[in-house]
């Protein structure tokens, strides 16, 4: 099942301008470090990578680790040259893998 | 009352019991994790660290080592003669020293970061940047968590 997300920018933007993206995805983050209630650490469950393209191009790459908050979240800027669609990719522990796609009006 | 008081008592006792087990853990853990500067001078290369052009905006004072929002700018025209290729953030104390690593381009048009990060105790933070002309650049930051990350036992039956 889907994780879900919550993707922000503005519906609109000027060509050339530098608009800012925030995702944030449901994710626990387990560190790894974390004792469970045995008393032995919980396995590491973590999102590990998140891609940004636009139009097919990466524009904003991360490397997270455990030192990264639960529900990951990320802001970042990218000029809007031209209308097209983001994409968003996260990858992590335990074969995670979830891609969204947002379309960008640019005027 | 008496009870009441008894009982915070052992309370007090249990969470003293327990902070003195993570005060023994956690030295462990540090000697396996390698210094901050190593990790510094690792992520530069040949290259020296330069103060300056870098922004690591955090709180100075943390309630909550759980979610501490963090920031980075960098002072960079951002055009493809002229632009940060990659960050980095490193801490001084959690059990291991990487929180982020961010690739960047012209295409970011300007560079200004967010996310939120995990500390486990009062600690530094060093932001670096390296552009594309392969100078590095750094800020560093002293954070006072009251509440650390990472050691709470689940509660979840």
């Amino acid at each position: 099942m889907a994780a879900r997300t919550l993707i922000q920018f503005p519906a609109t933007a000027r060509r050339g301008e530098a608009i800012q993206v925030r995702v944030t995805i449901a994710h626990g983050m387990e560190s790894g470090f974390r004792p469970g209630m045995d008393g032995k650490p919980i396995p590491r469950d973590i999102l590990r990578r998140f891609t940004c393209r636009y139009n097919g191009e990466t524009v904003f790459g991360a490397e997270l680790s455990p030192a990264i908050a639960a529900n990951p979240f990320l802001s970042f800027h990218l000029v809007a040259d031209q209308s097209g669609t983001l994409e968003f990719e996260w990858q992590g522990d335990r074969g995670f893998a979830q891609v969204e796609r947002r379309p960008l009006q640019v005027a | 009352m008496s009870l009441q008081r008894s009982s915070r008592r052992r309370l007090l006792l249990q969470a003293g019991a327990a902070a003195a087990v993570q005060v023994v853990v956690r030295p462990a853990r540090a000697q396996e994790a390698p210094a901050l500067a190593t990790l510094v001078a690792q992520f530069a290369g040949p290259q020296k660290v330069r103060a300056g052009r870098v922004k690591l905006e955090i709180a100075q004072m943390v309630d909550n080592g759980n979610v501490v929002p963090m920031r980075v700018t960098v002072e960079s025209p951002m055009t493809s003669a002229d632009h940060v290729s990659e960050i980095a953030v490193f801490n001084e104390k959690n059990p291991q020293r990487d929180v982020a690593r961010f690739q960047l381009g012209p295409r970011a048009g300007k560079v200004d970061v967010a996310t939120r990060i995990r500390l486990a105790t009062s600690q530094q933070l060093v932001a670096l940047a390296r552009m594309n002309d392969g100078t590095v650049w750094s800020d560093s930051v002293d954070v006072i968590v009251i509440t650390a990350a990472c050691l709470e036992t689940t509660t979840a039956s």
